[in-house]
């Protein structure tokens, strides 16, 4: 089968992968790029632990095919921090302990970003509402969406 | 194995030209969030898979001269959100599309995809065929439009001949103190398939509805207009007598089935609960038109 060649941004850096046709989005980053932080859950759109942004758009990773990269920018957690520097989310996510076994922590991280982006004073109910598709499956919601609105409340204020 | 080739052209006639001479072995791709799904889950194995997002027309959103509005069939969700003036115009269909799935889905899926996927429980359907909303679709014996509700056959089936693509939606212009709005029901707050969906467009003036339809989802092999709720709107000023006759229609237009998200019983009741309180939300949303 005839590889594809896509050339694309990826946080920020151009990039270049050969994938296979029917190969995901997810596929290309765990495999060929070895940007292993997205996390294959449900591979079905249901639990977003694959969340990337594609063109500061949320989406799943699992339910695009790695050729449509072509043209676009990718972001994934891999971009989120500033070097040694943790983005503010990151950081309020490690101090509250805003997670459990951590398999769906970059989605939630990718999801939450992608929130504040579009609203910096989002309700609880939005928070809520944005990372529905967002499964916890160990029930961590409340710290997580505690984190988000702290994070939103000191990036607020630091906008200031 | 057959081999999966993708293509994404930039004219909508070279998408008709590789799509209509694949035949059946072609699948489009708009948002790809049923297409991916059904692959993984090997219901469908495509020989050519065709990318229409690179074409102009079928990812943009014009607001026409007339007021109405054109919106491509491969527009995300998001994309329709982040409109500066369609979800003023038309509140029912957005909230109808920003209900399909989470915010990644979102991201993805369109309002043609949702409509092509022939699912009767489909979130946008119904504000569609409650908008009036007229589908254009192009194939290699040329261009013809449709009206939204005649687009589905069935469970996963549409009226679309083949290698026809849906190009664009266009929903009409609005009269002074009309607006619409879209409600479903399910069983969790987020995220779930509609057990009853229902969508209201209406035009009040001086308190008299004078213009109705209603557009019903998940209660039957196909999404509905159901008239007759609207003739039972239509010269009220919806008061409880107009209502009620408006959701006995809804409840007699159900054929549901029966499944684990809701009993026969029970959808055709909620037709009706919904029917009143979408009318009173789209009512009240055009008070202020």
């Amino acid at each position: 089968m005839a590889k594809v060649h896509v050339t694309t941004s990826i946080n920020g850096e151009p990039m270049e992968y050969l994938c296979e046709p029917s190969d995901t989005m997810l596929d290309a980053l765990r495999g060929p790029l070895g940007l292993t932080g997205s996390k294959e859950g449900c591979a079905s759109g249901d639990c977003g632990a694959c969340s990337i942004t594609l063109d500061d758009r949320l989406v799943c990773s699992c339910l695009m095919l790695a050729v449509e990269a072509e043209g676009h920018e990718i972001r994934t957690i891999e971009g989120m921090a500033h070097g040694d520097k943790l983005h503010p989310l990151q950081q309020k996510f490690l101090e509250s302990a805003a997670l459990q076994c951590g398999i769906c922590t970059s989605g939630m991280l990718i999801a939450s970003d992608a929130l504040l982006r579009k609203n910096p004073n989002p309700s609880e109910e939005q928070v809520r509402f944005w990372l529905a598709g967002n499964l916890c499956r160990c029930t961590g919601y409340d710290k997580i969406v505690r984190a988000v609105m702290e994070t939103a409340a000191d990036m607020r204020e630091t906008a200031q | 194995m057959t081999e999966l080739r993708y293509m994404a052209p930039a004219t909508l006639d070279e998408a008709i030209g590789a799509f209509a001479a694949a035949g059946s072995a072609a699948r489009i791709l708009a948002g790809g969030t049923d297409l991916l799904v059904q692959m993984r889950a090997g219901m469908v194995k495509p020989g050519l898979i065709v990318d229409i997002k690179k074409i102009p027309d079928l990812t943009s959103i014009e607001q026409t001269k007339d007021g109405g509005f054109r919106v491509g069939a491969a527009v995300s969700g998001m994309a329709l959100a982040e409109h500066n003036s369609f979800g003023k115009v038309w509140p029912g269909v957005l909230e109808a599309v920003n209900l399909i799935g989470s915010k990644q889905v979102q991201g993805r899926a369109s309002a043609g995809g949702n409509l092509c996927n022939g699912s009767p429980a489909g979130d946008s359907v119904p504000a569609m065929v409650a908008a009036g909303a007229i589908v254009t679709v192009q194939g290699p014996n040329g261009r013809r439009d449709i009206k939204v509700e005649d687009v589905p056959a069935g469970p996963g089936r549409t009226n679309l001949k083949p290698g026809e693509i849906l190009v664009s939606f266009t929903l009409p212009p609005r009269a002074p103190g009309s607006s619409d709005a879209y409600l479903r029901m399910i069983p969790r707050t987020e995220m779930d398939i509609a057990v009853v969906g229902l969508g209201v467009s209406l035009t009040m003036k001086d308190g008299v509805c004078t213009a109705a339809r209603v557009g019903l989802g998940a209660v039957a092999p196909t999404v509905l207009l159901v008239e007759d709720a609207a003739k039972a709107l239509i010269g009220s000023r919806l008061d409880d007598a107009a209502l009620a006759k408006a959701a006995n229609a809804c409840s007699a237009a159900c054929r549901p089935i029966d499944d684990k998200r809701g009993t026969i019983a029970y959808r055709t009741k909620v037709a009706g609960v919904l029917l009143k309180r979408t009318t009173l939300i789209a009512a009240k949303r055009a008070q202020t038109n």
